[in-house]
């Protein structure tokens, strides 16, 4: 469908990671030199013109193995290191953001506006250094150039296409579960109340007109909702109000359960990615493939640091054991999946071969010979 | 008004796509047909009207790829023809044709694909009937006209309709057959302009509406009158072949998604993202040339962006409706 997703996927996408980085790294005591340069590493590989100009050419959106693997790219691009497990918890609870904020999104255009938070509050994390805020604002500076003039039809496009993306996940999230914009079946809440849309008239109104185009008749009708007139338009420009709050941060520093996640009762998330793609063969099309090349390619591989550092993304055994005990009855409902990040020399060094491996050439898709394909593919399945 | 029957679940979930549900009368066999399309796969359930059988299947699009995410479907709908009843699905690849029970293919039209991606997106979207033509939109704003045989796979491309300039989101006929109309064709764009078309070995255009530089998703024709869905919520009724605006309703507080009409009681059914679906009514006023709208029925279908809404048959006594992420068609009868 829509061949200009990319962009907008990896801004927000991207910006849901770092929300969560950030409280994370501020919740660990993490040092202000050390959480600085994660944020200043991931943000300026993330922003590089280079990849950037990869994602702007016009391509279909691909699969979420494509995307977690150049998403886990970005984020070992820092000295941070994450475990696929955690990585797959970490993506579970950034598509499941961003799929809340595309799906409330109240025109399609504001879509733009919900990543233009998110490059806002990048920025933020940034501010201290210089170069990346360029890097930030040059980027900005060129999705106003590319997505400013599509027609609203275009956007919807786009936005049907991410929302074919997220089709099926329902990963329940317990800020989400809390702030009850989720429900405990793993849906999304839908007002039927409030300002309507910019750009929308308030419904209820039936006008008639005669064949001179005089209007002779109006009456009203029952909308089963209560809507009130629209707020100001957000701002479209590199810096200014946004107004819709979609993309902000919603992740605070003192509630680290807050990236709690749970499975829907009915169906896991992994064997509904699983039904979704059961009939293809467990292969990536060459597109794709050319498509991880370049994406890969285009990113710095960065000189691989003997000690990292590592953070626990999420709760250790020990601190699950104590808050099922304390929450005996919740336990049952929200079954908390124990995560830990970790240094993995062996996942590093297959990550960085593989972006080592594109890094070097001009190589062309079309030199990818079937068994360097099937190469890089078994890699990737032992990720 | 009406009230909820109980749903019929599908395999997989509906698509935000517009008109995302097609709905077969088949009379002699007491059964229904549903299409839902899911991605890559049109969900096809074949349904008894004593509720007691349901049989399902599905269908991809052409040539399953690997990476699923290239051969999208954009809409499945089934067209009435004068002898015979089939299904179309138009994707990202081109238009496939089935019988109407989707058990075989009889025709296949390629899109013209560029090597490398161009800015604008390529597919078909767009499917209506009208005599013995099932005529098909394409992104680049051009109208597809394959002339159907009573029977076979002999289906050829007789023309190719040059009204928009903008991707077409829907088109809809009435007075196939027995009646004579001076128009029998409309069709919508991502711009919002209507064009009105009458059916023949050259098709003739007869009107083009201007819209607002905001998408038609849905538009249907019904005594000469074109009704149009917007994405600003609105619904107007124009007199096709003039032009001439006879009403304007702010119906919906979000983009609608889905508009069909019972062309015997002139019963309109409008269905939108912001979870409502809305049954008005439709009357001729002969001594004002004009018609004029009513507001009937309301139902919300909580938390869901509902994509496909339709009329189960020509009264209007029931109808079905499919929303994004649900795996279910959600039927509701007169009470």
């Amino acid at each position: 469908m829509s061949v200009r997703t990319l962009p907008l996927v990896f801004i927000n996408l991207g910006g849901e990671m770092l929300y969560i980085l950030d409280q994370r790294l501020q919740a660990l005591n993490t040092s202000e030199d050390n959480s600085e340069k994660v944020m200043n590493d991931i943000v300026g590989t993330m922003f590089s013109k280079d990849f950037m100009d990869e994602l702007i050419k016009p391509q279909q959106l691909y699969s979420h193995r494509t995307l977690k693997t150049v998403l886990t790219r970005l984020a070992h691009a820092s000295i941070m290191r994450l475990n696929p497990a955690s990585m797959d918890r970490l993506y579970e609870l950034m598509v499941m953001a961003f799929k809340y904020q595309v799906f409330l999104c109240p025109r399609p255009k504001d879509l733009l506006l919900i990543t233009y938070n998110h490059i806002d509050t990048i920025r933020e994390y940034v501010k201290h250094t210089p170069v990346v805020v360029n890097q930030v604002d040059e980027t900005h500076r060129k999705i106003i150039e590319v997505y400013s003039s599509l027609p609203e039809g275009e956007f919807q496009l786009l936005r049907q296409t991410l929302l074919i993306f997220f089709q099926d996940m329902h990963v329940r999230v317990s800020l989400f579960l809390k702030n009850q914009i989720q429900n405990p079946n793993g849906r999304f809440a839908l007002s039927t109340s409030g300002p309507v849309p910019h750009g929308i008239d308030v419904p209820g109104l039936i006008r008639m007109f005669d064949r001179k185009g005089r209007e002779v008749r109006r009456c009203e009708f029952p909308t089963g909702g209560s809507y009130s007139s629209p707020v100001r338009e957000g701002c479209f420009e590199l810096h200014g109000d946004r107004v819709i709050r979609l993309g902000m941060n919603m992740y605070t520093i003192n509630h680290p359960e807050e990236t709690h996640t749970s499975k829907a009762p009915s169906l896991l998330m992994s064997k509904q990615l699983a039904t979704k793609t059961d009939d293809t063969p467990n292969l990536l099309a060459k597109e794709e493939l050319n498509l991880l090349a370049r994406l890969m390619g285009s990113m710095k591989a960065e000189n691989m640091p003997e000690t990292g550092f590592w953070i626990n993304l999420f709760t250790t055994d020990q601190e699950e054991e104590e808050e099922a005990a304390s929450d005996g009855a919740e336990e049952s409902l929200f079954g908390v999946i124990n995560i830990q990040a970790m240094q993995d020399e062996q996942v590093a060094t297959e990550l960085a071969r593989i972006a080592g491996q594109f890094a070097e050439g001009e190589e062309t898709p079309g030199n990818l010979s079937s068994s360097k394909g099937d190469d890089l593919l078994a890699m990737m399945d032992d990720l | 008004m009406y009230h909820k029957e109980k749903s019929i679940q599908i395999k997989n979930s509906a698509s935000a796509l517009y008109n995302n549900l097609g709905v077969l009368r088949i009379a002699p066999r007491s059964l229904t047909y549903f299409t839902v399309v899911h991605a890559n796969v049109v969900n096809m359930v074949s349904a008894s009207w004593d509720g007691l059988n349901y049989s399902h299947r599905q269908l991809q699009s052409k040539e399953p790829n690997v990476a699923t995410s290239t051969s999208l479907i954009m809409q499945a709908a089934f067209c009435a023809l004068p002898s015979r009843d089939l299904l179309v699905v138009t994707s990202q690849k081109g238009i496939q044709i089935y019988e109407s029970d989707g058990s075989t293919m009889v025709y296949w039209h390629a899109l013209d694909i560029p090597e490398t991606p161009t800015a604008q997106a390529v597919f078909a979207r767009g499917i209506s009937a009208v005599e013995s033509y099932i005529c098909v939109g394409v992104s680049s704003g051009a109208i597809l006209v394959f002339d159907v045989p009573s029977k076979g796979s002999n289906i050829t491309l007789s023309d190719v309709l040059k009204g928009h300039e903008k991707s077409i989101t829907d088109m809809a006929s009435e007075c196939s057959g027995s009646q004579e109309c001076i128009a029998d064709l409309i069709s919508a764009d991502d711009r919002g302009n209507l064009c009105v078309w009458k059916s023949g070995e050259t098709f003739q255009r007869f009107n083009n509406i201007p819209g607002f530089d905001m998408s038609c998703t849905s538009v249907k024709l019904w005594k000469g009158t074109a009704v149009a869905g917007y994405g600003t919520g609105q619904i107007r009724l124009y007199e096709a072949v003039t032009g001439i605006l006879h009403a304007e309703v702010n119906a919906h507080a979000r983009w609608i998604y889905s508009l069909d009409i019972a062309p015997f009681s002139g019963l309109l059914l409008s269905a939108g993202e912001d979870s409502l679906v809305r049954v008005w009514h439709l009357t001729m006023k002969p001594e004002s040339l004009s018609v004029e709208v009513a507001h009937l029925h309301n139902e919300c279908v909580t938390d869901t962006q509902i994509c496909g809404a339709k009329f189960c048959d020509g009264d209007g006594y029931a109808f079905a409706v499919t929303g994004y992420d649900l795996s279910e068609i959600i039927r509701y009868t007169q009470s």
